[in-house]
């Protein structure tokens, strides 16, 4: 269920406020046994194993760069080939005008330029930013997300939404604070 | 006990009491509080602008006059263009060196080092892509290396070394500054977060774009920044692998050597790391941030610079080697008449001192951890490195097949004028970075101090069993 952007107010969520990132990992974990899935964690660095607390998964970023750095590979090569071997041949040397070797270099920095972009862009376009407005930043605090603390959010849009039950399993993590979110 | 414990914590990479906070604060006073930087950036800036300055007037005289200028001849067509490129180049590598190989080896050192080299890394290799540009002649043409359709019909020609130098570059240049530039994003929010200033968080918040830290968010970004990690590796070692076949794939009497490419590159993280060191103490002094780049920071990169530089000895006396054991009468000549011998010996000579030998002295603990001493070394390195490409250079190209080639190369002032604005450049560019943008990667080195001490029984475990 998609949020009515015509009414300005509305509960987004319930985000619980944790000092250190090891109870933030205990009360995702928790709270995924509990059976929330609409839910995201915000930290100030990249904690390991905390997808996996989530249960988070998504390999596109990987899978993009391969393709793009397939593509990369053809285009280099075969612009060569066309402007060697098709378009404008000239006999340099004595050598095949398909000369391989020489090839590669081209053919290689096109495959890293394709591959590179397609990372950097494929990671801006899966987390959909640029995104200037989130109901996450309306957050008491939440400008310590980037800074020392770390926060647990699940959505009211989770078909499991309970508050008093999340706002149970974050204080029994070590939630300094759990306090409503809206839109 | 606790004695112990003070003792391992301070070789550790982070030192003192620090806190997450006190993390951020230490790095991001250099933006957020400006009456921080005194008379030392001024001056440094000043210094910097007006050799921009003369690099513009050099480069218009060169636009209006031709490359006659420069000192140029024909047995040497190439001069401090090249040298000049080849050096810039060089220093830029170690930026890539410790950002992406140093991530894939799991160093986790690097992570308050990375950010400052990679700035390096993109202003030397601007410097650096000034000289071929200019070289030209006609600069306003350089889109000519590119491949275009255009009316004459034409193609650039695939085979040459220097069609290949165009792509690494240029792919080079682009993928570093992604690098860069997406490596700032989660230090951008921070800053965003932390500004007080109006101008500042409109700023911030511009360049953060929304960033806020989500777990789905990191997730992709450390998948995106190991795979770019992965692709810069290859992508550095074939860069200056690349600039080594402008000379190595030629038949020119000390070019046509295949020890060339794996030497340069060696050369080139030589260099790299002697620049570091030579921005990266002076920076940790000024702005107190030896809690962050500790003695054991430069006691590693010490280390990286003696091995790299053994292997750049190495290829020096594998050079001599092989004029000898090629059995080629001009490999042979070059080496005696000209490096050995001759009137350019004393730069072969200051050379072999310089990155030979004075780089001897790391192997003594003592001297890897004394500021006076490292700086004097990384300073010899850079002059070493630089006398390199010109042994390599005019050396080779005044000592040809041919008699008529046996004639003198001296660069004219604006040479040298060219290559001081270069370098103005880039200390201008260096000290507007230190003051706008956060020198220090700040959630690499937050996450650095949650793995190793921000636990604190990991501390513990660390300080028990190294």
């Amino acid at each position: 269920m998609a949020h009515d952007w015509s009414d300005p107010s509305g509960l987004w969520g319930l985000v619980g406020e944790f000092e250190k990132p090891e109870d933030l990992m205990k009360a995702a974990e928790a709270a995924k046994h509990k059976g929330f899935r609409k839910m995201d964690a915000y930290s100030p660095f990249p904690i390991h194993g905390l997808s996996e607390a989530i249960g988070f998964r998504d390999n596109r970023v990987p899978w993009t760069v391969f393709i793009f750095g397939i593509t990369g590979v053809t285009i280099g090569y075969s612009l060569q080939y066309y402007t060697a071997v098709i378009d404008y041949p000239m006999n340099v040397g004595g050598r095949p005008l398909n000369s391989v070797p020489a090839f590669i270099p081209v053919a290689y920095e096109a495959t890293i330029l394709c591959a590179a972009f397609s990372a950097a862009i494929g990671m801006f376009v899966y987390n959909k930013l640029p995104k200037p407005y989130h109901p996450i930043f309306n957050t008491k605090n939440f400008d310590r997300a980037t800074q020392d603390r770390f926060f647990l959010a699940v959505e009211a849009e989770d078909p499991a939404y309970d508050a008093k039950v999340i706002e149970k399993v974050m204080k029994e993590n070590g939630a300094v604070e759990v306090s409503e979110c809206d839109y | 006990m606790a004695k112990v414990q003070e003792r391992k914590l301070n070789d550790l990479l982070i030192t003192g009491d620090q806190t997450y906070s006190s993390i951020d604060s230490s790095v991001d006073r250099l933006i957020l509080n400006q009456k921080l930087h005194g008379k030392g950036w001024n001056i440094l800036f000043l210094i910097g602008i007006s050799l921009t300055g003369l690099l513009g007037l050099s480069i218009f005289w060169l636009l209006y006059q031709g490359i006659g200028i420069w000192g140029n001849n024909v047995p040497s067509a190439w001069g401090f263009d090249i040298i000049n490129f080849v050096w810039w180049i060089g220093i830029g590598h170690a930026g890539t060196l410790i950002s992406a190989i140093l991530l894939l080896m799991r160093q986790q050192w690097r992570n308050s080092i990375n950010r400052f080299a990679e700035a390096m890394t993109i202003f030397a290799v601007m410097c650096a892509g000034l000289y071929p540009i200019l070289h030209t002649g006609r600069p306003w043409n350089a889109y000519w290396l590119f491949p275009y359709p255009n009316i004459l019909a034409m193609w650039p020609q695939f085979r040459s070394p220097l069609m290949w130098d165009v792509a690494a570059v240029s792919t080079y240049f682009s993928v570093s500054a992604v690098f860069w530039f997406v490596g700032l994003i989660p230090d951008f929010a921070t800053l965003r977060d932390k500004s007080t200033n109006k101008y500042g968080k409109v700023i911030f918040a511009t360049l953060a774009m929304g960033w806020r830290g989500s777990n789905q968010h990191w997730h992709r970004y450390e998948q995106m920044y190991l795979l770019l990690a992965g692709l810069s590796t290859p992508l550095v070692l074939s860069v200056h692998s690349i600039v080594s076949f402008d000379f190595a794939i030629s038949i020119v009497p000390g070019w046509n050597v295949t020890v060339f490419p794996p030497y340069f590159v060696a050369g080139a993280v030589f260099a790299g790391f002697a620049m570091v060191m030579t921005w990266g103490i002076p920076i940790r002094k000024a702005y107190k941030l030896q809690h962050l780049i500790t003695d054991r920071h430069i006691d590693w990169m010490c280390k990286i610079t003696l091995a790299t530089g053994l292997i750049v000895f190495y290829g020096y006396l594998l050079e001599i080697f092989y004029s000898w054991y090629s059995g080629n009468f001009y490999e042979f000549k070059l080496l005696m008449k000209t490096r050995f011998t001759g009137p350019y010996a004393p730069m072969y000579w200051l050379l072999i001192f310089c990155n030979g030998i004075a780089p001897q002295i790391f192997w003594i603990p003592k001297y890897r951890r004394n500021e006076k001493v490292i700086m004097f070394i990384c300073f010899l390195i850079s002059v070493g490195m630089w006398l390199e490409r010109f042994v390599i250079i005019p050396m080779s190209l005044t000592n040809n097949y041919l008699p008529s080639s046996d004639k003198m190369y001296y660069p004219s002032f604006w040479d040298v004028a060219m290559f001081a604005g270069t370098m103005g450049l880039f200390i201008t560019l260096m000290m507007l970075f230190i003051r706008f943008l956060p020198v220090i990667n700040i959630f690499e080195v937050k996450d650095l101090f949650y793995k190793m001490g921000g636990k604190k029984e990991i501390v513990e475990e660390v300080g028990a069993n190294s």
